[in-house]
């Protein structure tokens, strides 16, 4: 049998989603539901002095309303932080308390307030409007650089400061600096950005009142996190008493990992109300208060030598957690982002010290690459200057300071198993025809432009991640992956994984692993993920860890399984299991050649009997029945690791930015499928791309959402790219059966530096922030035209 | 929403009877409808002009193209004779928002609204167009008062707009990144006579550039416009461009669209 890992293979939801009938959250309805609307803060920062009800309550179809009073007095618990930091003078992280419907005091626009429950979803809108709040409205903080000199916003958090952190060594770093012949030092912010799910977020809660049951339909990436966290902390419910199903999702990109209010508040109040109830997002609403991405402020300086090695690297950032900490609030802009500032490279000394602040915006959370885009834009951004301000070519600079052997020890925490980065330089180079740019850059000059290359290495730490190691460095919970295989008694196969899919094409790719250890035809191979009462307890989908962890629970429970087959059809055959061997579905008795197929089996497991005979195929000890599960906890995270090679063009006249040719080359380890893996790419890159070109999210100093729509946040469109050009190495992670990496992030981490790297090239090194308007790269553009002039 | 009756006018007569000052025509609805969802605007009526079929269809004559005012842009953007006759004004309707808006939205809409970055005002001032409502004909210099306001009376209904054709045309402009509606356009015609500069999106309102005009009428060269400066203190600004970002574009735009006639 061919193996299907490595294969083309089709996508099995591909049917449902592009004939209309996938099931998410805002199909579901159920009988005798009713709707809710949300009374929303529209001032960043205000105390609550009265809220008044009594006009809403009277108004047609209301059911209920309810208030931060009436949660507080039920003891509902808030939204939490998944993540303790402990800042560099060894104080705990400091974070206010997040009450799913605010009772005295509201910290960024649209905080909510109250629900008001209705028959119909119009009456809900109509009642809303008539909840009076009485606000005093605070000066708002909104700036990230400032927020440590603003007003205090939650009492007792001393100069807006969750923690001060430090990862590395000051000392090493400053003895690395003495040593210098050069230092390079970059200011740069990196923009906030939404994430902008396709799927806005949706919620239906029911109580069934005889089973004393809450369930919760809800557009998460982690339904059995979210039920841990919505049953220990926000106590909503006892877990065997709260069902979270996480149907089809529309996306999510770190946007749905949190718990948020609305899943507590409709949760809490079906089972009030003892009726069922619908949420859905309006898109307004997931601007405001769907998690926000990135929103660093950063210093950073390297140490270098006159011929271009790496000495040290220092990373002094403000990070944006928005007005509360959230689940991966307080971890992406740390532990995800400082370890990965060094990049691929050999730098003796470094530190990362970072200052996370509160401000009165919408939480700030872990975005597609999660700290890891914000550290790979650090330090791209300075090795670009470097090679610039060395005149030495930005690919031999980078090369002359990869690591030369594998593992990696790399500065600050990872040791990196595997890779080859010169190996995907010179791929990358290759591809994008790296030598002919000057050719091009001297046409583009013809026709009165300016073209510009830009390059970025970078590794990634992702698969995330190891328990044990995670905990120690104060995650609330393991990241292990679980998965459950069973056998049907007719030798179909389900697989129940603790991972979700949200658009990630689980169910074929983790169908394609299954059966090749199974030899079972993907065909009869199911994938089951996303309901707390089917399978077993998982930790989800984010930081490119289903496969690096999901997958490899499914590798290991098929091997289980294979194990116990071995040990009946050894029985059944007469035969010693040792001589059993297993290959494509059949269990061979390789003395006699006799053998029994998985399906005869999983039979025989099923229906351990023969007729007049007293006998079972079943070896003693062994158990009916063919299933077996598999909690996998990884012994490290995974490293994948690649070149980005942009190129634009600007037209001097209007700013305006043409990306010309994009060139990613990964190395994700072992693929399993290679046109899910370039879906994964595009997307990565597309939403990469949009950050340095497009995408921003933009505050007033009174904390009004600028961008709250799509008229004025500009999402990326199909006509902004052009064909990417994408091509892999492949070093197999040594860390894993399957020697994957995983490839969801890295588009998003390599793109910005590489757009934006070229941007600067073709600018002559001007600095401009992301993302690269029309209007910033005019301006520069006639800068450099004076400065020109000036030379000549 | 609030709740609205709605009504089908099956022709003009009627639509401009059921009219109200509480009442908008629904034509395609790409201003209403977000505008009554977000709540900034209520109606109590909405008058469906979709259905009288007299307000839709393009017809060519040897001096004038004339477009029904219900007249979708993907129709414009996809007719053979505005392609023949006046290409521009095709390629403007081809660069309007995205495929569902130009599905939906219609000409007539279009220009009745008069937001200040909209594409087809520059068109009609460009092309000394000729608005036909129900009541009367308008001349496009006469008929954009200024933003979101036009000559139109209550319950006045376009019917039909009717663009000369010149002998030279191209509209060029540099979108809004985000919704794709001009942060500048210009749209240069030239005619037998003289030469028009009509800029859309720069200002509260469009506004034939009377300076460049002139200088185009005299000598059709993007080199008579080149490196002129112009006035930004009237020009909009907003996150997106500056006043001073967009007077240069304007000069941009118009050396674009000279070169491209
Ligand atoms: C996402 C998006 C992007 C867009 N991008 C662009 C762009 O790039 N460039 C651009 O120019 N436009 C753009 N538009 C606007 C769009 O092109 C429509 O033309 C415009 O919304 C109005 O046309 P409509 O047919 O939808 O009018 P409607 O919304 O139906 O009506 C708008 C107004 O016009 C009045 N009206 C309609 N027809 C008549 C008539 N015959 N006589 C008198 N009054 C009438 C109505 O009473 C109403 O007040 C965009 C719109 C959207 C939603």
């Amino acid at each position: 049998m061919a193996s299907l890992v490595g294969s083309r293979v089709e996508r099995k939801e591909d049917k449902r989603f592009l004939t209309g009938k996938g099931r998410y959250t805002a199909d579901i309805n159920l009988a005798n539901q009713t709707y809710a609307i949300f009374v929303r803060s529209p001032h960043a920062r205000a105390s609550i002095k009265k809220l008044n009800i009594d006009k809403a309550l009277k108004s047609s179809g209301v059911v209920s309303i309810l208030t931060g009073k009436e949660i507080a007095d039920d003891k509902i618990g808030g939204l939490i932080a998944g993540w303790a930091i402990r800042s560099e003078d060894g104080t705990e992280m400091k974070c206010p308390g997040n009450p799913p419907l605010a009772k005295d005091n509201v910290n960024f626009v649209g905080d909510p307030v109250a629900v008001v429950i209705a028959e119909s979803l119009a009456e809900a809108k109509e009642a809303a409007e008539k909840v009076e709040v009485d606000y005093k409205v605070l000066k708002a903080v909104t700036s990230t650089a400032d927020a440590m000199n603003g007003d205090t916003i939650h009492e007792g958090i001393d100069k807006n400061l969750c923690f001060d952190w430090l990862l590395g060594d000051r000392q090493k770093v400053k003895e690395a600096f003495d040593k210098a012949d050069k230092v390079i030092s970059i200011d740069i912010i990196n923009n906030r950005l939404i994430p902008n799910a396709m799927e806005p977020r949706a919620c239906v809660a029911d109580y069934n009142a005889a089973s004393e049951e809450i369930t919760l339909y809800t557009t998460s990436q982690n339904p059995h996190l979210s039920r841990l966290i919505m049953s220990a902390f926000g106590n909503v419910a006892p877990e065997h008493k709260l069902r979270v199903v996480a149907p089809d999702v529309g996306g999510g990109f770190g946007s749905k990992i949190n718990v948020y209010n609305e899943d507590i508040v409709c949760s809490w109040a079906a089972k009030k109300i003892n009726r069922a109830i619908k949420w859905v997002a309006e898109r307004s609403e997931s601007f405001l208060t769907d998690i926000h991405g990135r929103d660093h402020v950063t210093h950073a300086e390297l140490a270098v030598t006159k011929d271009g090695k790496f000495l040290g690297f220092k990373n002094e950032t403000i990070a944006n957690l928005g007005a509360y900490a959230r689940v991966f609030g307080t971890v992406t802009p740390t532990y995800l982002f400082g370890p990965c500032a060094t990049g691929v490279y050999e730098i003796p000394a470094a530190y990362t010290n970072v200052k996370a602040v509160y401000t009165n915006t919408a939480p700030v959370d872990a975005y597609r690459g999660a700290g890891r885009p914000e550290a790979t834009y650090t330090i791209e951004r300075l090795v670009e200057k470097a090679s610039m301000e060395l005149g030495i070519d930005k690919t031999e600079l980078r090369i002359k300071n990869f690591p030369t052997a594998f593992p990696f020890k790399q500065t600050l925490v990872h040791t990196v198993d595997s890779g080859d980065y010169v190996a995907g330089m010179e791929k990358a180079k290759q591809m994008a025809d790296y030598k002919g740019f000057e050719a091009r850059r001297k046409e583009s000059e013809a026709k009165g432009k300016l073209r510009g290359i830009g390059v970025t290495s970078y590794f990634e730490a992702c698969g995330i991640a190891p328990s044990a190691a995670v905990m120690s460095l104060g995650c609330g919970v393991g990241l292990w992956e679980s998965a459950e295989v069973r056998f049907n008694p007719t030798g179909q196969v389900t697989v129940y994984t603790g991972s979700h899919s949200h658009g990630q094409s689980h169910q074929t790719t983790f169908a394609q692993i299954a059966a090749d250890e199974l030899g079972v035809p993907i065909e009869n191979i199911d994938i089951v993920h996303g309901d707390t009462d089917k399978g077993t307890f998982g930790m989800g989908t984010y930081g490119s860890r289903s496969l690096a962890v999901g997958g490899i629970a499914i590798v290991n429970a098929c091997k289980k399984i294979v194990e116990k087959g071995k040990r009946v059809t050894a029985k059944m055959l007469e035969a010693n299991p040792e001589d059993v061997e297993f290959k494509d579905g059949e269990f061979i008795v390789s003395k006699s050649n006799k053998k029994k197929t998985i399906g005869e089996v999983a039979f025989a497991c099923y229906l351990p009997g023969v007729r007049d005979e007293m006998k079972s195929p079943l070896p003693e000890g062994d158990e009916p029945g063919l299933k077996e599960t598999s909690f996998y906890d990884p012994s490290n995270f995974s490293f994948p690791a690649g070149t980005h090679i942009a190129e634009v063009e600007i037209d001097p006249e209007t700013g305006h930015v043409k990306l010309e040719k994009y060139t990613a080359c990964d190395d994700f380890g072992r693929i399993i499928n290679p046109m899910v893996v370039e879906g994964q790419v595009h997307g990565g890159l597309a939403q990469g791309i949009g950050q340095a070109l497009y995408e921003n999210a933009e505050y007033d100093e009174t904390g009004q959402l600028m961008t709250g729509s799509y008229m004025d946040y500009t999402m990326p469109r199909a006509d902004n790219f052009p064909e990417f050009n994408i091509g892999y190495t492949c070093t197999h992670a040594t860390t894993n059966p399957l020697g994957v990496k995983g490839c969801g992030e890295a588009g998003a981490i390599a793109a910005p530096p590489t757009v934006m790297n070229a941007v600067i090239d073709a600018l002559g090194g001007q600095e401009v922030t992301m993302p690269a308007t029309a209007e910033k790269v005019w301006k520069a553009c006639k800068n450099l035209k004076k400065s020109n002039a000036k030379a000549a | 929403m609030k709740d609205f009756n709605y009504h089908s006018a099956k022709d003009s007569k009627e639509a401009s009877k059921l009219a109200s000052s509480s009442s908008a025509f629904l034509a395609g609805g790409m201003t209403t409808i977000p505008s009554m969802k977000l709540g900034l605007a209520t109606y109590k009526d909405l008058i469906d002009i979709k259905n009288i079929k007299k307000l839709s269809g393009i017809k060519v004559s040897g001096k004038s193209v004339t477009i029904g005012a219900a007249t979708k842009h993907v129709e414009v953007s996809n007719s053979k004779d505005v392609k023949k006759a006046i290409p521009s004004l095709s390629s403007l309707a081809e660069g309007i928002g995205d495929p569902q808006v130009r599905n939906r939205g219609t000409i007539g809409g279009s220009i009745a609204n008069n937001d200040p970055s909209a594409d087809y005002p520059s068109a009609c001032i460009a092309l000394n167009a000729t608005i036909h409502t129900n009541e009367r004909k308008i001349e496009a210099a006469k008929f954009f008062k200024g933003m979101f306001e036009t000559a139109l009376k209550k319950g006045e209904l376009i019917e039909a707009i009717e663009f000369q054709i010149p002998e030279k045309s191209s509209y060029q402009k540099h979108p809004n990144p985000a919704s794709r509606y001009a942060i500048v356009g210009v749209y240069v015609a030239k005619h037998k006579g003289d030469v028009n500069v009509a800029v859309t999106g720069a200002k509260s309102c469009v506004y034939n550039d009377k300076e460049m005009s002139k200088a185009l009428s005299g000598n059709f060269s993007s080199s008579s416009i080149d490196g002129m400066d112009l006035d930004s203190s009237e020009m909009n600004a907003d996150m997106h461009a500056s006043a001073e970002f967009r007077a240069s574009l304007v000069v941009t735009q118009a050396k674009k669209a000279v070169d491209a006639c």
